[in-house]
């Protein structure tokens, strides 16, 4: 577990170009922050604002244009890409607003991909698939395919896919933007869940006011830079 | 990550998609069966000719009688024999050679009880029996003195002796050649089908004086259309050849300056010839098969061009949540290659099938190598590693962050 003290996250200065057309876009423009191991962030703004490439940035999906970025210690931004993957891989879990899960797979055998490519072989990772399942919920529908699912059960599915490996932080981008409002506050319970029993770190993006609610700090970007970086008293689920 | 997992991985998502897999396999397929098949008829045609040739006797000329050609004219057929029973023991009589024969061609019906049959009979000498390298079935082949006396005695090939006496055995036995009634003492090995396609073994050697006296009753006694001889080697096929030229010049006195009467073959030089031929043929035909083999490998490379195109988004999945460049560059190759592959071995059955039905269906001689499935499985290979790595690695060349926009 982290050390004592480190954040888990650091980041200083944080700088992100994209060449456009018509030059160089900065969509961040020096963000420095820390995220202690256990909390639970939302993270808010506008599309455009700059919200978007800092969770790439911090799930390892993206490398930064300058600044630094300190992931449990260690300096990612100098990490090469089998190194982000596997840091991805073991580290971090991703819940995307499309769920993005293999249509063709069934719920266990999505929730194991993760385990595959960490080299869990085949008896060992469908063990432990099953187990998360159980975990959401959803012990009894590990041979659904995602088509078979509702919208909420299929975003259980992605959230277990995301724990299968026991990571330490999740990265929630928008994960009720495709669900209507009861079931996106089961989903909500089951983050503050997770956050609450199992100490996963929790970073969400979204831009809705109820769900940010849930969380116990609220970061608002704005242009590309942090306009607002303030602790709330959590919706209890 | 797992090689097990990588084979399951891609075994996956061929069976998903079977209809297209089956389709992007069929190019394989057919590759892989025309090259199995046309390697099969052309060895089996290379098989059957050096039969023939090792059939024929080695080291083999035929003296001819007349030139093929004079002052640059053709000479017509049916002009009496310029070769005589006496230039055959001059030949022999040359250094390089070791045995030669005088041979009187003809046909004629044959009649034993109450079965006749039609078939090529030839006059000639014992020499006969070695220049052909030709051993006997049961008894034994004419003598000298046989020759000298005319005997009514008759060798007869395989073909004549199942034909007329079937079960029963020849030796002994008295069949009648254009009414001469001959005693049959031997009976030849098969030999099988010569370079030109004839049955050698539909035949009956008789005494050349016999021959002359008895069944052609021909006017030119003494004198022969052809005589056959063999060099002591191959190494010395040239020397006898001028040795032979220059002997029957002398014989014949032809002066310089005039056309031979006489054309010696090298039979040896022309079933080489005949060799070379059908070993270009099979070339060629498997030449023809390897390139839809190539274009099997498109096909398959075009097609892994699409699906990755179509599960970019799947990419970025795999690669949010793990995947390396080569873990998804893996993925594809095994892909490609679990395609081209399985599609080698459906062709490799149809092939092989394929072949036997040409073998026993039309008669063709087919002959399915190790070594052709092996070069059919190693291209099928090459084949899939080669256009399975293009799509491969543009998959792996993905940036995660757009991989997962794509629809």
């Amino acid at each position: 577990m982290a050390t004592p003290g480190k954040p888990l996250i650091e980041v200083v200065n944080l700088e992100k170009d994209y060449p456009t057309g018509a030059g160089v876009f900065q969509a961040l423009r020096g963000v420095s922050l820390s995220i202690a191991t256990g909390e639970f962030v939302a993270i808010m703004g506008a599309s455009g604002s700059g919200k978007s490439t800092f969770m790439n940035l911090l799930g390892c999906l993206d490398r930064p244009t300058r600044g630094s970025y300190h992931l449990d210690g260690m300096d990612v931004s100098r990490m090469s890409s089998d190194q982000l993957a596997a840091l991805r891989n073991r580290e971090i879990g991703f819940v995307f607003q499309g769920f993005n899960l293999l249509p063709k797979l069934t719920s266990l055998d999505n929730v194991a991909l993760p385990l595959m490519y960490a080299g869990m072989g085949r008896q060992a990772r469908r063990q432990q698939a099953q187990a998360v399942l159980e975990r959401v919920g959803l012990g009894e529908r590990s041979h659904h395919t995602p088509l078979q699912l509702s919208g909420g059960q299929q975003q259980r599915v992605a959230i277990a896919r995301a724990m299968a490996t026991r990571p330490r932080i999740i990265f929630a981008d928008e994960p009720t933007g495709n669900l209507d409002s009861e079931t996106s506050h089961q989903v909500m319970g089951l983050f503050s869940q997770l956050n609450r029993d199992e100490g996963i770190t929790l970073v969400l993006v979204t831009h809705e006011a109820d769900i940010a609610a849930y969380a116990r700090r609220r970061i608002r970007f704005q242009d590309g830079r942090v306009v607002e970086d303030v602790p709330q008293k959590a919706v209890t689920a | 990550m797992i090689f097990t997992s990588l084979f399951e991985t891609a075994w996956h998502a061929l069976v998903t998609h079977r209809m297209r897999s089956f389709l992007t396999m069929l190019g394989m397929v057919i590759g892989v069966a025309a090259v199995i098949l046309m390697l099969a008829i052309g060895q089996g045609a290379q098989a059957m000719v050096r039969s023939s040739i090792e059939s024929m006797g080695s080291n083999l000329f035929i003296i001819m009688s007349g030139a093929t050609t004079s002052g640059g004219a053709r000479v017509a057929g049916g002009m009496a024999p310029t070769l005589t029973f006496s230039d055959a023991d001059a030949i022999r009589g040359l250094g390089d050679i070791v045995a030669a024969a005088p041979v009187s061609p003809g046909t004629a019906q044959l009649i034993y009880g109450g079965l006749n049959w039609n078939t090529s009979v030839y006059g000639t000498t014992p020499d006969y029996a070695v220049v052909r390298d030709w051993p006997m079935e049961s008894g034994g082949f004419f003598s000298e003195a046989d020759v000298r006396s005319g005997a009514r005695v008759v060798v007869i090939g395989a073909v004549v002796a199942r034909e007329l006496f079937g079960d029963e055995d020849p030796i002994g036995k008295i069949i009648r050649i254009r009414q001469a009634p001959f005693e049959v003492i031997g009976v030849l090995a098969a030999k099988g089908q010569s370079l030109d396609g004839r049955d050698q073994d539909d035949t009956v050697i008789v005494p050349i004086t016999s021959a002359q006296q008895k069944i052609f009753s021909s006017s030119m006694r003494n004198r022969a259309r052809l005589v056959m001889a063999q060099a002591v080697s191959d190494k010395r096929m040239e020397a006898a050849e001028s040795g032979i030229n220059e002997l029957l010049r002398n014989r014949h006195r032809i002066s310089a300056g005039q056309d031979d009467d006489f054309t010696v073959r090298n039979l040896t030089a022309l079933a080489e010839t005949a060799a070379s031929t059908t070993r270009i043929m099979s070339l060629l035909l498997g030449a023809i098969a390897a390139i839809s083999l190539v274009v099997g490998g498109i096909g398959i490379m075009n097609i892994m061009l699409v699906s990755v195109t179509e599960r970019t988004r799947e990419i970025g999945i795999r690669m949010a949540i793990g995947a390396r460049r080569r873990d998804v560059l893996w993925q594809f190759l095994i892909e490609a290659l679990t395609l081209s592959l399985i599609g080698c071995a459906i062709g490799l059955a149809l092939g092989i099938g394929g072949a036997w039905l040409v073998g026993n269906l039309a008669g063709l001689p087919v002959a399915v190598t190790p070594a052709s499935v092996l070069m059919a499985v190693g291209v099928s290979f090459l084949i899939g590693v080669f256009f399975g790595f293009y799509p491969a690695r543009s998959a792996a060349g993905l940036d995660p962050i757009e991989a997962l926009r794509a629809q």
